[in-house]
């Protein structure tokens, strides 16, 4: 029973990386990112073809990758998003959903379909022992503290700093922060510029937990998706919260039928839209 | 003329295709108080619009000590010393209310403005500065919304309708205000729709009808019956 607690804790906190990306663009501008999946699969396979590059070292791997997908979305954004932003969300969907079709095929044409995962050296099979017949895996926890750190620092972002003042600013009231000086277009390739930056971490983690596929990206995508609705709209720690109640309701699903979990986790999904349809802790009206 | 601090010549601005000001003259001296009366849809918000930036207008058509602004980025006219405190008040709902004062501060103006002197002016901004902005009363609102313009220290502050809504009393301590602001140099255009208000604290009066300048004079100079004329147009 802890086993299965604990291990639906540590899938939540995949899930939370997989998310708030998604969270973060929906907050800052009212975009929804449907490529979000397929770029957690480009930053895993990004990964895969960076560490020989780097000798084989993960961390410098990473170290490497989060620059890179920073400087991506910031030109993204500044290139292409800024472009289809309106009142109107259908612009910014129609071109997210376009670019998730690019990014699955364009992976497909150079790496096949084939699942591949990062060589972690050993790191996905050691496992911490807490006790007799308990043991935790070190990647899974590693995975895990990483997602609540980077819930604690976009939460630190938001409420501490000027540039989070300006992105709250921005979300509320986009004429009115230009009459401040603020200038929009630039804190949106920002905020696309962290989340890239999220997104890609969430993806060198998922090649090393497990294997990266080109067509994984709508799965993760949904995986996503669900963690933030189930926490509600346009609050970090709200998008951990739905991570671990999906991660964990995923687990306890496996537990009981190897075919139920994530057909247990759509449906806690549902029932939370159904009870709380803006979510558990809803910051954002409308 | 020349010496004017901000000068609009021939105005003109358009929504798509409709027309909203149909050439407007205006100027504005330094440290000088000039009311813009006029209806609903006579374009005093479409006028401050197009002096913020946040309407596109030709560049000459704006003039700032002579240089044409008109049309410029909105950050980059705030930055030249513009500052618009809305029509509706619009603070950040999502910020506190020092929050949104630092917001104005933004733009990085040097100038005598900062929060200890706000909070001096309007202390009740320093009581509930922790505060939600959206927990403030409509005054407070207010003197918050000013307050943030206040803070980016501009040369020219633009309030468009800052009495809407309130209470007569608060609307009076709002606008008592205003003398020592511009006691200090900085030029202020008050939008208003009442007329009594709007000449009580203004040297000179604008009144819009339809896009137009319909009338132009001392605030003390001008009579009911002038003023109901070119208000209504009747």
């Amino acid at each position: 029973m802890i086993e299965t607690v604990v291990q639906g804790l540590l899938l939540g906190g995949l899930y939370c990386l997989f998310a708030l990306g998604l969270s973060l663009m929906f907050g800052v501008m009212r975009l929804t990112n449907i490529a979000q999946g397929d770029l957690i699969v480009l930053g895993g396979f990004s990964a895969i073809v960076l560490a020989p590059l780097l000798g084989l070292n993960i961390w410098a791997t990473c170290l490497v990758l989060l620059p890179l997908a920073y400087a991506l979305g910031y030109f993204l954004q500044r290139g292409v998003l800024n472009r289809a932003l309106d009142k109107d969300p259908l612009p910014s969907l129609v071109v997210t959903f376009g670019l998730a079709i690019v990014v699955q095929n364009g992976l497909l044409e150079v790496f096949s379909a084939d699942p591949r995962s990062l060589a972690s050296g050993g790191l996905n099979t050691q496992s911490l022992h807490i006790g007799e017949q308990f043991a935790v895996g070190i990647l899974p926890l590693m995975i895990c503290v990483a997602a609540v750190l980077c819930t604690c620092a976009m939460q630190l972002l938001f409420n501490k700093t000027a540039l989070g003042r300006a992105f709250r600013a921005v979300s509320d009231d986009q004429e009115v922060a230009e009459l401040m000086g603020l200038n929009a277009r630039k804190l949106f390739a920002i905020a696309t510029g962290i989340a890239f930056a999220l997104i890609a971490l969430a993806g060198f983690f998922q090649s090393l937990r497990t294997t990266v596929s080109p067509s994984d990206g709508p799965q993760l995508l949904l995986f996503a998706f669900e963690s933030v609705i189930i926490g509600g709209m346009g609050s970090f720690w709200g998008t951990f919260v739905g991570a671990m109640v999906l991660g964990l309701t995923q687990q306890v699903g496996f537990k009981v039928d190897p075919a139920w979990g994530v057909w247990l986790g759509h449906l806690v999904f549902l029932a939370v839209l159904v009870a709380r349809p803006n979510g558990l802790f809803p910051k954002t009206k409308g | 003329m020349s010496d004017a601090l901000i000068e609009t010549r021939n105005l003109k601005a358009y929504y798509g295709d409709a027309q909203a000001l149909f050439g407007i003259d205006f100027h504005l001296g330094e440290g000088e108080i000039v009311a813009v009366i006029g209806a609903n849809g006579a374009g005093k918000s479409t006028f401050m619009k197009a002096l913020t930036g946040l309407l596109k207008v030709p560049g000459e058509s704006v003039l700032l000590n002579g240089e044409a602004i008109g049309g410029l980025p909105v950050g980059e006219i705030v930055r030249k010393g513009l500052a618009l405190v809305p029509e509706g008040r619009r603070l950040f709902p999502s910020l506190t209310v020092e929050e949104n004062l630092l917001m104005g501060a933004f733009a990085r103006r040097p100038g005598p403005w900062n929060l200890r002197r706000l909070y001096t002016m309007f202390p009740t901004l320093a009581e509930k500065k922790d505060l939600p902005s959206i927990s403030l009363s409509g005054g407070q609102q207010q003197m918050a919304a000013i307050g943030r313009a206040l803070m980016s220290n501009p040369r020219i502050l633009l309030c468009d309708e800052i009495s809407l809504g309130l209470a007569p009393i608060v609307i009076k301590e709002i606008y008592d205000s205003l003398p020592s602001i511009a006691s200090e140099g900085m030029s202020v255009v008050v939008v208003e729709q009442d007329v009594v208000v709007a000449q009580g604290v203004s040297a000179r009066v604008y009144c819009f009808q339809e896009g137009r300048v319909s009338l132009e004079g001392a605030s003390k100079d001008l009579t009911r019956d002038q003023i109901s004329q070119a208000y209504f147009g009747v």
